[in-house]
């Protein structure tokens, strides 16, 4: 898969790059999200002369370089980090480079911001990108200074050849820009030695910080267009198969500047049985949605429990023939056939809610040529385009989306699903419509992280050693509802898996019997929508992986981090190989190493406290992100309270392109591990999420947060991904720490004592 | 017709007297730095000042401010909130940044009534401010170095 996605990206790549070595223009419009310079330079008007060597990036005649950040903001500061990447190359003056966050065209390839990929797919893709620039910028000034192009060096904005120097607007001004860049030459384009970095690396400002520090960063709810109507959602009782019988309007007619209740066909069917109830104001909307009340015929989930989902799971993890094989290696029926003795353990997840504190929101326009313009935040606008192409029955190519900041992402705008009505409800009333969801719709609606299930048999040979373990995993797939393309077989060529909700599971301990069946749990697939919430399949799978091998040390009587470090052998699969895997095991085995001392793991403390470990590494087994985590928690006998005293990790992801926003992203993705393992969780009941807004659901606050000891290991190996790794191994962390302060084994997420 | 004074201007905001405050402020007069999140005062992204106390402005009802004084994040110009805005880009406290007008209009708050606060004072007087992205402790060093004059603690 990460294959397929560089190649799309190259390829984009490429064609954006053949015959422009130099455009005359004032560069792309700028909407939605840009960094303050980007709409500077623009503005400014009097810099006509434009370079622009490939699709990435352009500079102008005052040295400004403008570039194009195809990712999508949630918090991550994305585009500061690419930037970064791109300047470093470039050998700009960073005090000059601006960036903008690009509406969708095919030109760019495949959009999507997830799985923790932008720095690590983007990555050498955008170094040849500015080496390609600094290559034909230097080759202009070498013959404005009349001397050998090899002669010279570009930094900080000035290509200096020795003792002649001339800025980047100087060049842009007066230069030839002649040489053009084969795209043979661009696939070899030498990028720079570690060493020779200035940017990468550096603890720059983030260029997205200052707005969203004064109120002036501006989301996709924060989207207006002239003559826009407001609209609102009502929901059906089912996300599938609830039939609107009839809508009573009689109530709403009385309000000023209501408009009306429109029933939503949809011929995608990704949404069913909505209405979006339209007003001339929001004051309008807000009652109007009261006061409209439908009758609906609900779909057959209507009665759906949580029990009832993770029942299903149990059964279905039980049932030897389910699922498809994810991971086998050595004979586990052979290990489990001469075993001398098993252990087995089910562990389950309950539903987590992505709650991004924006709403589900959307603007859409149909301008005078038929196209549709859509504004919102989103994180895979290549997967909403194909849905939206059908729901309106138009080409993809007439539908454009403007990217606004996410206000939260956590994996829930990679999918688009709110588009859809407002679409269909600005096409019916031939107006722009601003659809808002409230907060109990967004959560109604929310694509959860489903209810899991993992089973765990360990077997042990006559010696008592681990002679393998059998693990199955069932969840709803977000893949299957969303992006059924993901869907492949099993390593049999059998059955059918989403890796994305199975990884995790091919860890890198060595075993020497170890299987994985990965099995779609139906019933939550027909309940609601799986979606991928951030760290999406290995934040529920290490959570039975790291905790049921925490019962395999106790009861060999061997210390949790020693049992670990002989299992992060590093032999054979797990020896790694290039890129981010370059290490295997090892590199795993060492943060281990390094974060057990610092937390000064074997100490003795007080009652009724513990210290727990867990490891992680990262989403796909292709791009791991070394993570080893200890916590230390308090439990209160009485109550059963878990107070999280502190939190060690110590995190190696390669190069680290923007240290302080990597610790920004750790410090948020591991206190997203201690909420999810401590202080979230929703229970599906009649059908839907019970808990739709703060008085039920309960995210960490600023109380909850335990002391904090990150540490990143400094390493020149190729950068992997950072935004949703240190979540991972937090939560088993934190229940082999309760088992240490309780001897009380905790099987369930959400952690309940009592 | 309510008549108010938002950022030091006098208003008249012509929506419902029921209409919450914050839908006012964004959809009638366009400021749209105060944020949408839960709509039942719960998570603090509304926070707005009245009359210079923090309010949840999405269960005001714009009639309560008749006659008042509001200030958003688009007026926060005193010391402490030029301060604290300072202070934000300093510590690089945002993230997805959606939560964070209403942190600093929270934090105004406390630093004009407590220019000292101490640790517990800070957790008690933000606990009721969500960050979804969890920048929690960026967001309590960014209030004490604001209450330090501005020198990063």
């Amino acid at each position: 898969m990460k294959n397929q996605r560089q190649g799309l990206s190259r390829r984009s790549f490429i064609a954006g790059v053949a015959g422009s070595s130099l455009m005359m223009s004032m560069g792309s419009l700028v909407s939605g999200c840009s960094s303050d310079q980007a709409s500077k330079a623009l503005a400014s008007g009097d810099l006509p002369k434009v370079f622009s060597p490939n699709i990435w990036f352009e500079i102008n005649g005052a040295g400004d370089v403008l570039i194009n950040i195809v990712r999508a903001e949630m918090g991550q500061h994305v585009g500061t980090s690419l930037a970064q990447i791109v300047a470093d190359e470039l050998g700009a003056d960073w005090s000059k480079v601006s960036f903008k966050h690009v509406d969708t065209d095919p030109k760019w390839g495949v959009m999507v911001t997830g799985g923790s990929w932008s720095v690590h797919t983007s990555f050498t893709l955008l170094s040849q990108a500015g080496a390609a620039g600094r290559t034909i910028i230097i080759d202009a000034a070498s013959k404005l200074m009349s001397v050998p192009a090899e002669s010279c060096s570009a930094e900080r904005g000035v290509v200096t050849s020795g003792d002649q120097s001339l800025t980047f607007a100087e060049i842009i001004i007066n230069g030839d820009f002649s040489r053009v860049i084969s795209e043979e030459e661009l696939a070899a384009m030498p990028v720079k030695a570690p060493a020779e970095r200035t940017l990468i690396g550096r603890d720059l400002r983030n260029l997205d910080v200052a707005a969203k520090s004064e109120g002036s960063a501006v989301y996709g709810l924060d989207a207006e267009l002239p003559g826009m109507v407001y609209a609102m959602p009502l929901l059906p009782p089912t996300r599938y198969g609830s039939k609107v019988n009839g809508i009573d309007e009689s109530a709403a007619k009385t309000i000023l500047g209501y408009i009306g209740a429109i029933e939503i066909n949809d011929p995608s069917q990704t949404v069913q049985g909505h209405v979006v109830v339209a007003a001339e104001t929001m004051a309008a909307v807000l009652k109007a949605v009261r006061a409209v009340s439908v009758d609906w015929t609900p779909g057959p989930t209507a009665s759906m429990t949580e029990a009832a989902i993770l029942a299903e799971g149990v059964r279905l993890a039980a049932d030897p023939e389910a699922g498809a094989l994810f991971v086998n290696e050595g004979d586990v029926g052979s290990a489990k056939a001469n075993a001398a003795s098993t252990m087995s353990a089910t562990y389950t997840t309950g539903t987590a809610l992505h709650f991004t504190m924006e709403p589900q929101n959307a603007v859409v326009e149909f301008d005078a040529d038929g196209k549709c313009h859509i504004h919102a935040g989103n994180q895979w606008q290549s997967l909403i385009l194909p849905y939206l192409a059908q729901a309106l029955e138009m080409p993809e190519t007439d539908i454009i989306i403007h990217q606004y900041y996410l206000g939260g992402g956590y994996g829930r705008r990679l999918f688009g699903d709110q588009m859809i009505p407002t679409a269909l409800a600005a096409r019916s009333l031939g107006r722009p419509v601003k659809l808002i969801f409230d907060r109990a719709t967004d959560s109604r609606f929310d694509c959860v992280r489903s209810p899991s299930v993992c089973t765990f048999e360990a077997s042990f040979d006559g010696d008592g050693m681990l002679s393998g373990v059998d693990h199955a995993v069932v969840a709803g797939w977000p893949t299957k509802s969303m992006a059924p393309f993901f869907i492949g077989p099993g390593i049999d060529g059998k059955g059918e898996l989403d890796a994305f909700s199975i990884n995790g599971s091919d860890h890198w301990y060595s075993l020497p019997a170890h299987r994985v069946r990965a099995i779609n749990n139906g019933l939550a697939q027909q309940t609601f929508l799986p979606g991928w919430l951030r760290a999406v399949g290995p934040g529920w799978i290490s959570w039975g992986v790291e905790s049921f091998l925490d019962e395999i040390a106790h009861q060999q009587g061997q210390d949790p981090v020693a049992l670990r470090l002989g299992l992060l052998d590093g032999v054979g699969k797990h020896a790694g190989g290039e890129g981010s895997t370059v290490g295997g095991a090892k590199r795993l085995a060492a943060v281990l190493k390094d974060v057990s001392q610092r937390a000064g793991w074997g100490r003795d403390l007080p009652v009724n406290e513990g210290l727990g470990v867990a490891v992680g590494h990262g989403q796909e087994r292709g791009m791991p992100t070394w993570i080893a985590c200890v916590a230390h928690v308090v439990v209160e006998p009485s109550s059963g309270d878990v107070t999280l005293k502190k939190l060690w990790q110590t995190i190696d992801v390669g190069t680290v392109v923007n240290p302080d926003g990597a610790m920004a992203q750790a410090e948020g993705a591991a206190l997203w591990g201690v909420s999810l393992a401590l202080h979230e969780g929703a229970q599906f009941a009649n059908g839907e999420v019970a808990e739709q807004n703060l008085d039920r659901y309960k995210p960490l606050r600023m109380s909850d947060v335990p002391e904090l000891d990150i540490v990143f290991v400094d390493s020149d190996e190729f950068p992997s991904g950072m935004g949703e790794p240190p979540l991972i191994p937090v939560a088993p962390a934190i229940g082999n720490a309760v088992f240490a302060a309780t001897g009380k084994r905790v099987r369930d997420l959400p952690i309940k004592l009592i | 017709m309510v008549n108010f004074i938002l950022n030091g201007e006098v208003v008249g905001a012509k929506s419902d007297a029921d209409t919450p405050l914050l839908w006012v402020l964004r959809e009638e007069l366009k400021l749209r730095g105060t944020k949408f999140g839960c709509g039942i005062a719960q998570c603090g992204a509304c926070t707005v000042h009245i009359d210079g106390n923090p309010m949840r402005s999405c269960i005001t009802p714009v009639s309560a401010v008749e006659g008042r004084s509001v200030t958003t994040i688009e007026g926060l110009v005193t010391p402490v909130g030029e301060a604290l805005k300072s202070a934000w880009t300093e510590a690089q406290v945002p993230q997805c940044g959606y939560c964070q007008s209403g942190q600093i209009m929270q934090a105004a708050g406390l630093l004009e009534t407590n220019p000292s606060p101490s640790d517990d004072e800070i957790v008690n007087a933000m606990n009721g401010n969500l960050c979804r992205c969890m920048a929690y402790p960026r967001i309590k060093k960014a209030i004490k170095t604001a209450a330090n004059g501005g020198a990063m603690s």
